[in-house]
């Protein structure tokens, strides 16, 4: 007998080792594999057992569930979870093995699709690998969204005795949890997307920099790469092509503006995480001054799935000039938060009204913050909006790493706008004034809002006109989205405070 | 510097060899120095400096910006409550409140009896079971304050 009990951070967050433990103490001869998670994190903990070579799930599981889940008569049965309507409905490219292998299986890997991409790439030149990028349409999945084979092309075409490729890893944005669910769940899907990009632009190292906020990513990603070395995945000769790339995987310290990359390398150096001014890019002066590749988990995640079916194959999925697939991840006060990937083109309203089912207290939505802490508060309004880095933009607001936190009708928005000043504050690295000051006289500001003072909110609207165009990277030049999306949007919570106080 | 007595000298170097050959050493090298000792001893600053070739000022500036480095040392658990925007939709920041108000801490502080220190951490990633929290370095989802008590006893506070 097989079963599957997620080891995810989530899915044990929600009790999926006490789960584990009763399985094993009830069916001791029963082979219990560790998971990722499927990414419905409503129903973790998820156990999935193998009938007859189909894999039928039960959730949420707790410890007392033991018995009936083994004999079948369990009344949390859900059935096969590859009929679940959420599986279907998704097209799963990056998230493919993702609560369904083993993470630190290679053999599992290989059997589900893995290092095929990594093959195909070796019996390519770098220009070509370069080239199927271009093709595939990938961009930084990030935030940013900059095509990701042009930085490549970039690194490919400097020259220096030693190249980078460096995995942001750093995913601090609330509202998004991608990157751990993929570092967790299919660790070698990193591995060998770095290692393509190694090939492609001709670096031998590469690094994770990961947040010390994720311990049981941290402990994968590790093993992982020791695995891949030892079967010489990794290393001096790549699956016996004579051809080097190795890595490490690198612990942050607690200071979000490291997901910005030019601060991120200043960290990976050992230095105070502050901004570089661009120019020079860090595709031409990077880490420790060399051409150097910085990519998103899931950028990088993404690149065995285009050469294991053709980057054609991946560009046929999306919309306009967002191609391929976007990982959404549904979170905050919602009835069914969870990871859902699919192509570009999906409305706003469908993934939060249709997938999430509404809020999870039952009461309205209020506004849903897509992209993270730096993204606008998008009103029900705009829910019609489908998800696609032109559409978001025109819309006022940013797709950023596809995250959205949903909020109900009790949301003070003045409060939310006043958390978004008060953590650009905490996290603002120093270097520049728009953002070091700005975001103190921000929350000032707010709070004079707060009191009745009408002649605060001007100041507040030229305050974010002067730390968007003034501020040297996103903390300080994106709190604003938030900020003034809330007085947009909501501008009864701005003056409803005013009258209370005359 | 005065002596210090809160590590084991011959340790600190050792450590400092096992990091030394890095690429950007330091903050692996703080990191293993504060899981052996708890923090980052202010008698290891000299020994760091002369080994990585930097100044005391830059050391100093490194270990200030981050909010993992420590120059004292904690509670004997930590209890992180994440304060950012996907715990505040479903009552985050009221359970952290009233969770320091019952204690009589602010945000950093430690328990009377040394047992544990709370610290506020932006984001878990476990944004689709919020609230979070994480005890040392076990994650705790959908948490209320029925759990943070049990929490907290587990913990001896």
């Amino acid at each position: 007998m097989k079963i599957y009990v997620p080891m995810d951070s989530a899915a044990k967050a929600l009790g999926a080792e006490d789960v584990a433990a009763a399985l094993r103490a009830a069916a001791p001869d029963a082979e219990i594999i560790r998971t990722g998670t499927r990414g419905m994190i409503w129903l973790e903990p998820l156990v999935e057992v193998d009938i007859d070579g189909v894999r039928h799930g039960f959730g949420m599981a707790e410890p007392s569930d033991a018995a009936a889940i083994l004999d079948g008569t369990s009344a949390k049965a859900l059935g096969p979870v590859e009929e679940l309507d959420w599986m279907k409905r998704q097209t799963r490219l990056t998230f493919a093995r993702v609560g369904v292998i083993d993470p630190l299986s290679l053999d599992d890997y290989e059997a589900h699709g893995g290092l095929k991409g990594l093959r195909v790439a070796l019996d390519l030149s770098a220009q070509q690998i370069v080239d199927e990028v271009k093709t595939s349409g990938l961009r930084g999945r990030g935030g940013a969204g900059f095509p990701t084979g042009i930085k490549w092309q970039t690194v490919h075409d400097a020259e220096a005795p030693q190249k980078y490729i460096v995995c942001n890893a750093d995913e601090g944005d609330s509202g998004t949890f991608a990157d751990r669910m993929v570092m967790e769940g299919d660790p070698f899907t990193l591995i060998e997307g770095m290692a393509i990009a190694g090939l492609g632009v001709g670096a031998t190292k590469g690094y994770v920099y990961l947040r010390s906020e994720y311990p049981d990513a941290i402990a994968v990603m590790t093993r992982a790469v020791e695995l891949a070395r030892a079967a010489g995945v990794l290393g001096n000769d790549v699956l016996g092509s004579g051809r080097a790339f190795d890595m490490e995987i690198r612990k942050g310290a607690g200071a979000y503006v490291c997901g910005e990359e030019t601060s991120l390398l200043n960290s990976l150096e050992g230095k105070r995480g502050v901004v570089r001014a661009k120019p020079p890019l860090p595709a031409l002066e990077g880490f420790l001054g060399r051409p150097t590749v910085v990519n998103n988990v899931i950028s990088l995640a993404t690149v065995p799935v285009i050469f294991e079916k053709g980057a054609k194959h991946y560009a046929d999925f999306g919309l306009g000039r967002s191609r391929g697939t976007v990982t959404l991840q549904i979170a905050g006060n919602v009835a069914r938060g969870g990871l859902f990937e699919t192509a570009f083109g999906i409305s706003l309203g469908e993934v939060v009204n249709d997938l999430g089912g509404g809020t999870a207290s039952g009461r309205p939505v209020k506004a849903v913050q897509v992209g993270g802490p730096l993204g606008a508060y998008m009103p029900v309004s705009k829910f019609d909006t489908p998800l696609g880095y032109e559409e978001f933009d025109q819309a006022g607001g940013l797709i950023g790493h596809a995250g959205l936190t949903v909020f109900d009708d009790r949301t003070d928005m003045l409060g939310m706008a006043r958390f978004a000043m008060e953590f650009c504050a905490v996290e603002s690295c120093g270097k520049c004034t728009p953002c070091r000051i700005g975001a103190v006289r921000g929350v000032e500001t707010l709070d004079r809002i707060a009191e009745g003072d009408a002649a605060a909110l001007p100041l507040l609207t030229d305050l974010c006109e002067t730390m968007t165009d003034g501020s040297l990277c996103a903390l300080g030049g994106f709190t604003p989205f938030p900020v003034m999306s809330a007085v947009t949007h909501f501008p009864d919570d701005f003056a409803r405070q005013k009258e209370a106080a005359e | 510097m005065p002596a210090s007595a809160d590590f084991d000298a011959a340790e600190l170097q050792t450590i400092i060899a096992a990091h030394q050959s890095l690429e950007g050493p330091l903050l692996p090298l703080l990191h293993a120095i504060q899981d052996s000792f708890g923090h980052i001893p202010a008698g290891a600053h000299a020994p760091i400096c002369e080994a990585l070739n930097i100044t005391r000022a830059e050391l100093h500036g490194v270990i200030s910006f981050y909010h993992d480095f420590r120059e004292a040392p904690a509670g004997r658990h930590v209890l992180k409550i994440c304060r950012a925007e996907a715990c505040q939709s479903v009552g985050g920041s009221e359970l952290a409140e009233g969770l320091l108000s019952k204690l009589g801490l602010d945000w950093h502080g430690t328990t009377p009896n040394g047992a544990v220190t709370i610290e506020p951490v932006y984001c878990l990633g476990l944004c689709a079971c919020a609230p979070a929290a994480m005890v040392d370095d076990r994650v705790v989802g959908r948490v209320d304050a029925a759990r943070l008590d049990t929490l907290l006893a587990e913990a001896g506070a």
